[in-house]
Order: C-alpha cells, then structure tokens, then sequence
C-alpha cells in the first residue's frame, strides 16, 4: 500500500513538473501575473510530492518491507535503524529519489525566497528547473522505479554493502547531491538569462547566493567523502583519482571557477559570456558525474548500477538538457555585451587567469578520467592514467594557481598597479620562503614538493592577513578606528578571506600528509610491539566481539613515548556474514600535529597480527581547513548586500505592479 | 567569427557524447581485450620482498589460473580481496600476483595486513607488463590456460557472482578439454 502511495506520489510529480515546465514556457509570451503564481505554487507542489515519495520508500525500509524490491536487495532485519534509514540512498533507486528530492527542495526553496521583482527571469527559471524534474521523475519512473514489487517478499534482505554502513558514508550523499543539484538552479538561471537575452550585475546579485550554496555544500561533500575513505576503507588515503572522486572534483573545480567569474560580472559588468557558459558547464559536469556513475561505463568502488538501459536515459537527459542549453549558448550568448573595460593588470584579469587555470584544471581531470574510455572505444588500445599523471599536471598547475591567490585580493579592480602590491605582500614572501627552508630543514627527508607546498599554504594565509589589514588600515589609523572598519567589512569579504585561509590550511594539510607520512608494519603476538619514530606500539590483546549485525576481532594497542602511554588504541576486523565481506575499521589516533593510524589484519597462526601502522602528519587539518573553507562560502552567502539587494529592489517592483 | 565562437561548446559537447554513447554499447568489465587467446607475453618479474621469488610467464603452465593485477594504493582492490582469499583459500585455482606501480615495500607491506591469496607475485614497479597486459586500472583479473594461453579478461572487481557464473565455469570447462 505504502509502496503504491509512494508510486502515486512519484507520478503525479512527474506530471506536474512536465505540464508546469510546458505551461510555463508557452504563457510567458502573455505577461500574466497568474503565470508568475502559477510557478511558484507548482513549484512548491513538486516538492510535496517528491516529499512524499521519499517519506514512503524511508518508511518501506524502516519497517523491513521486502515486498519492496529494493528494500530486499538493500537492507536486513538485523540491520541497526539508523542504516536501514541512510540505507533508503545507500542504494541507485533510492539515491536517484534523493536526488530528486534535494532539485525539488531547492526550486521549492526557490519559490520561497523569490520576491516578486525579476518575475520574468524568475518565472522561465521555474520553467528550466520543472524541465529537469520532469526528466528526472521520468528517469526514475521508467527505468529505476524504486516502488517495484518483489512477490513474494524474501524472509529477509539482503542487506547493505557494509562498507556503505558508516555516518560519514551516510552524511555524505545527501551533502554532494545537495552541491551538485543546487548547481541545477544556477544553470536554470543562466538558460532563463538566454532566453530572455539578458544578463547584468543584478542577474549576478540574485544567482551567487545559489551558486556559493551549492559550492559550500558541495565542498563539504567532497570533504566528508575523503575522510570516509580514509577512516572507513583502512587503506590510510584519503584521495585516489579514482572516476568517482573525479566526478565531484570537476563540477568542484567548474563551481569554483564560475562563483569568482559571478564576482567579476557582479562588480564590473563584464565577463557575461563566460560566467554564463561556466554556469551551464558546472551543472554539465555534476550530470555528467551522474552519468559515470550510474550508468557503468566506468568501473569503481561506488558505481553501483551497471545497467546501459539507464545509461541511454541518463543519455538522452545530458542530450536535451545540456545539449539544448548549449545550443541557445550558441544562438543568443552573442546579445551579451560587457560594459565594463578592464586593463591587463587589475583584479579582473586576475580573476579571469583564475578562472582559465581552474577551467584548465578541470579540462585536465575530464581528459585523465575519459581518455582510457575514448581510447578504448575507438581501438583496441587500452591505455592508463593513474595517480603519477595527475600528481605532475594538477598540483603544478593549481600551484601557479596558489601564488596569485593573495595578488588578486589586493589587486584594485579596473586598473591596479603590481608594484604596491607587491611592496605589501614582501612579508608574505619572506615568511613563504622561510617556511619553505624550515620544511626542508625540519621534515626528515628533504622533499622539494613538501617545501614548496608548505611555502605556497604560508604565503596564501599570511597574504589573507595582509589583504584584512590593509582593509581595517591596521597601523595607519587609530586602532579603535581599524576595529570599526572591522566591524563595518562586509561579509563577503570576510567570507573570502576565511575561504583563502581554508584554502591555505587545506594545502599545508595535504602538503603534510602526502610528503611526511610514515609508514610500517609487522605482524605481532599479543605483547609484542613495533616501533615507528619515537613511538612504540604494544599489541596488548585481541578479542572476539559481535555486533549487531557482524563479528569483530578487535585489536587493543597502546602506542608509548619513552615508556609514558601516548594512546590507547582499539582497532577492528569486521566480517559481515550475510554478504561474506569483510572490512577494516581503522585507529585514529588525531592530534594537532599529526594522527596516528593503525589497522590490523587477517591473523596467522604463526605469526600473529599483521599490524600496519602509519604516521599522517597535519592529517587532522585536511577536515578542519575544508571546513573553513566551507565557512568562508556561509559568510559569503550570508553577505548584507545581498539582503540589501531586497531593498534596492523594492522600487523596481512598484514600478513592475504598475504597469 | 565570434559567433561561430560561441557554438566551440556545443561542438565539444556533441563529440564528448558521441563518445559515451559508444562507450555505453560496451560492457564495461567485458573491455575487448588484446590478449584474448593469445599467450601471455615473455615476462620475469621480481619479488615484492627480499627473498620472494618473483613472477615469471612459466610459472603459469602446466594447470589453469588466475592472473591478477592489484596496488596496495587502490582501494576496489582491498574490496576485492577476501574474494580472492576465498578462491584461494579453496583450493580450486592458484592466482598469480602483478603488484602494479607500487612503492617498495608497500605492496608486500599490504598483503601482510590483508592476508596473502598468492601463490607468488611478481613486481610491476614500472608498470611495464601491466602496459603489455593492456591494463586500464585495478584490480584486473586473466585467466589462463595449462597451456599459457589469456582465455578471459576481468575488469573491475571478482564479485561472487562473477567467480560463480563466469570464471568458475569457464575453469571447469578448461580443466575438461
């Protein structure tokens, strides 16, 4: 019954997004303020139904219904609630519904937020968004339908990949999608801005909100994802360029790219063409990742569903969606005409280097995840491009990318002279390249790419002090004066100074991580201990223990420096007896300076306990500086001048009623 | 000029999808391979440890196996491996190792925390077989014949299900003729 509801509910959305999308196109020509409501109360409609479809297939798994298809392949009795819960998206129907669930979330949100100026823009906006709902309904109601009917029910499931049981893992999907999808409004916006052959500051002021959403979220996102690759897989990495982790990195890279391209446009009027296309290309890429993942064409750890039925749906979406919007690209991106000129040296150009390194960036991860596939599709070759290859193109190139962080910050837009900023930013410098020489003097081996990227993270983060000194005139004025001008400073820029800084502590970390890590192992017998460094780690015991829904040996370790206990560590093997996998759950033991991590392994009789332990330095701010720069995206959206932007608005909304 | 600018992205895209619609005809763990029936190329590889003795292409005559490529960098693999432990724990086909692009010492530094489903492995530091193999990445999996003779070709992950419908019958099938 549920089951059928949830089947309704899904339908009755897919029809009400279509009709609206259609409804919406054809009666813009007509100006009608019914129209405009008419939008928005559709909007608000799909989202209720998708809401509703979702609530079903949570409550099918939450009571254990294996009449439900996917509750049988997906979840078990004896699976603890909490991941019969997250198990509803741990899974490719019910994750392609979240999906769905989060695009109807924002254009209902979307309705919410929209005052009634710009009800044009606003409206074809509605009706690009209902498009992609209508397509997306569809896709899940003709080829992943997650209402399907097993009859009759096993006794019980099948349960979930084990793997997949795990809060970061559960946290994770929720969070890319909802970074991925928010870019879905974006890329609304910039096809309603084609059709209507118009984009300005304004058009800018109103999207980049949008944008800095779903790049926040998607940034954390990406960063939970890592982090439960290095915790959960208890292989120690956290980032293995592996098709998947590509697959949000370029929409990532794309995001990043537009959301500095909006800022220009937004100030100086100029860029159109090019924010806009970024716009259509960011949402491109996160279908795209989509695509690779769901459709099987590419092979990994998480690409479930190996099915080229859906790959031709999901096909065919990418060709109307992106495809369309590529050709009124092509036909109406012509109108566009900057206003504003800029000269080679100001904070434009800079922005636009910017943006052409990073569009680069992303072209290079695109060609590193695809070529193996184009090759072997047009011959017999077969090709690889692994770690090495991104390792000597990427960092290099999003290095370049690191030094002109703090120049542009300081840059005075239109025209700006180099020299003063430079002048300013010396102490960046010197403290850059003494950071440098302490990381070669200090780390154990000298490693150039370990100094390099130690002095890039200090010359970034000292160049964000800078750049917020100069802006209070700490020193030249009064310092209560300064605190005022503090105080006073938007929150954009706050929000991009604590992005920067974010952005600094991210590349110290993965700086730290990659360059100085240390590793060894040794099989032990309780008692024994190895050594790495100054520490020394004891196997103390192993024991058997049994969780709800496995069996675990679980390690018991005490790690010591010069006889006084470090940590106690407690490491696990679990095997999961309904799928017959097994699975690692590694000790952390995380401090300021670095974690201590350590697994262990499948016993021999003779030997004992594989224990391998590594040493991550500066692991632990990996998590905190994506946090920071999550941080530094909620400042910016929080930003008055947008809410300003209301104000200003207001007149222009009058004048709109009165026509 | 500038116009016909403006449609570069369009272009790209179409080509891109051209691409992906011939990609997805194919099923992506059954990647036409170069090796099929043909023997295994020359190949001597060293151990992963001290002491270890190596891989070398005679080492796979005379009775039907397992190759497989595998990383301690690659996590699909780590998901692979109780697989194999299982195959080989078995009894029924004994894999051969290729430890792709590792660092020295990580691979064998791997296979003691994971345990070892081996008979031995060889180390392809430089990837050099793996290149004459025609990998795409790992894990990868060939089977060969008594005779050293590639019969299948693996891409991704030995699931049970690919173990039970599609290499255990094509061993039994090897093993009779």
């Amino acid at each position: 019954m549920i089951a059928e509801l949830g089947q309704f509910a899904l339908i009755l959305a897919f029809v009400v997004a279509l009709f609206q999308s259609l409804a919406l196109f054809a009666g813009l020509r007509t100006r009608d303020a019914v129209v405009h409501g008419f939008a928005r109360a559709g909007a608000i409609a799909q989202f209720v139904l998708v809401l509703a479809a979702f609530a079903c297939l949570t409550v099918l798994f939450a009571t254990s219904d294996f009449t439900a298809l996917v509750v049988a392949e997906n979840s078990h009795t004896d699976k603890p609630m909490l991941y019969k819960i997250t198990g509803v998206w741990g899974n490719h129907e019910g994750s392609m519904l979240l999906w769905g669930l989060i695009l109807t979330g924002y254009t209902a949100a979307l309705a919410w937020s929209a005052k009634p100026v710009e009800a044009r823009l606003i409206s074809l906006t509605f009706a690009v968004q209902s498009l992609i709902t209508a397509a997306f309904t569809a896709f899940l109601l003709f080829t992943s339908n997650p209402f399907a009917r097993l009859w009759p029910g096993p006794e019980n499931g099948q349960d979930l990949n084990p793997l997949l049981q795990d809060p970061g893992l559960a946290s994770h999907p929720p969070m890319l999608y909802a970074g991925y999808v928010g870019f879905s409004i974006t890329f609304s916006f910039a096809v309603a801005a084609l059709i209507d052959g118009r984009v300005d500051a304004r058009w800018a002021r109103i999207v980049r909100p949008w944008a800095l959403t779903a790049w926040t979220f998607l940034t954390i996102g990406i960063a939970l994802g890592a982090s439960w690759a290095y915790y959960e897989l208890g292989w120690g990495g956290w980032w293995a360029w592996d098709p998947v982790e590509n697959a949000s990195l370029m929409p990532w890279l794309a995001g990043t790219a537009f959301i500095h391209s909006l800022r220009v446009m937004e100030k100086r009027d100029t860029l159109k063409a090019w924010t806009i296309l970024l716009a259509l290309m960011t949402f491109a890429l996160s279908m795209a990742g989509t695509f690779l993942v769901r459709s099987g064409i590419i092979t990994s750890v998480h690409a479930f569903a190996v099915d080229p039925e859906r790959g031709v749906f999901i096909l065919a979406i990418l060709v109307a969606l992106i495809g369309g919007s590529l050709l009124i690209y092509g036909l109406r991106a012509g109108l566009l005409k900057p206003t504003g000129v800029f000269s080679a040296v100001s904070r434009e150009s800079l922005l636009l280097i910017n943006n052409l390194v990073l569009a680069a960036a992303c072209g290079l991860v695109f060609f590193g995840t695809f070529y193996p596939l184009f090759i072997t599709t047009v011959s017999n070759e077969t090709v690889t491009v692994g770690a090495p290859f991104y390792n000597n193109t990427f960092n290099p190139m999003l290095g370049a990318l690191l030094v002109l962080v703090p120049i542009s910050g300081l840059l005075a837009w239109k025209r700006g002279k180099l020299m003063p900023v430079l002048r300013d930013l010396a102490p960046a410098a010197i403290a850059a390249i003494a950071g440098g020489v302490a990381a070669l003097w200090i780390a154990d081996r000298g490693l150039i790419a370990g100094a390099l990227g130690t002095a890039l993270a200090v010359w970034v983060a000292v160049g964000v002090v800078i750049d917020l000194a100069k802006r209070f005139k700490l020193g030249e004025i009064a310092f209560a004066a300064s605190l005022a001008r503090m105080a006073r400073l938007p929150l954009g820029i706050w929000g991009m100074a604590v992005a920067h800084f974010g952005l600094a502590v991210v590349v110290f970390a993965i700086t730290g991580v990659s360059a100085w890590k240390q590793e060894t192992s040794a099989f032990l017998m309780p008692g024994q201990h190895l050594d790495i460094r100054q520490l020394t780690i004891t196997l103390d015991r192993v024991e058997q223990v049994e969780g709800r829904n496995y069996v675990a040996e679980r390690g018991y370790l005490t790690a010591r420096r010069d006889q006084q206990v470090v940590s106690q560590l407690t490491a696990e093997r679990r095997l999961y007896p309904v799928r017959g996998m097994s699975t690692t759950e590694s000790a952390i033991h995380a401090r300021a300076t670095g974690d201590l991590y350590v697994t262990i392994g499948q016993p021999s009789p003779e030997h004992g306990w594989p224990v391998h332990v590594y040493l991550y330095p500066f692991a632990m701010w990996l998590w905190i500086g994506s946090a920071v720069l999550g941080l530094g995206g909620l400042l910016s959206i929080a930003d008055r001048g947008r809410r300003s932007l209301v104000a200003k608005a207001a007149p222009v909304q009058a004048k709109e009623a009165g026509r | 000029m500038n116009r016909i600018l403006l449609f570069v992205p369009l272009a790209i895209f179409a080509v891109t999808l051209v691409y992906f619609g011939m990609g997805l005809r194919q099923d992506p763990s059954a990647i036409p391979s170069q090796m099929i029936d043909r023997p295994l190329p020359a190949f001597d590889l060293a151990g992963i440890a001290d002491g270890d003795p190596g891989l070398s292409n005679t080492d796979l005559l005379g009775q039907v196996s397992l190759l497989n490529v595998f990383g301690s960098w690659c996590p699909p693999c780590a998901i692979e491996h109780p697989m194999l432990m299982q195959i080989s724990r078995s009894g029924r086909v004994p894999i051969y190792g290729v430890d792709w692009r590792d660092e020295p010492g990580a691979g064998a530094a791997w296979l003691t925390r994971h345990g070892n489903p081996y008979s031995r492995v060889g180390d392809d530091a430089q990837g050099r077989l793996a290149i004459d193999l025609g990998i795409t990445g790992a894990p990868e999996t060939f089977l060969v014949d008594a005779d050293g003779r590639v019969r299948h070709h693996h891409v991704g992950i030995i699931t049970e299900d690919v173990w039970r419908n599609t290499l255990l019958p094509m061993i039994e099938e090897l093993e009779r003729s």
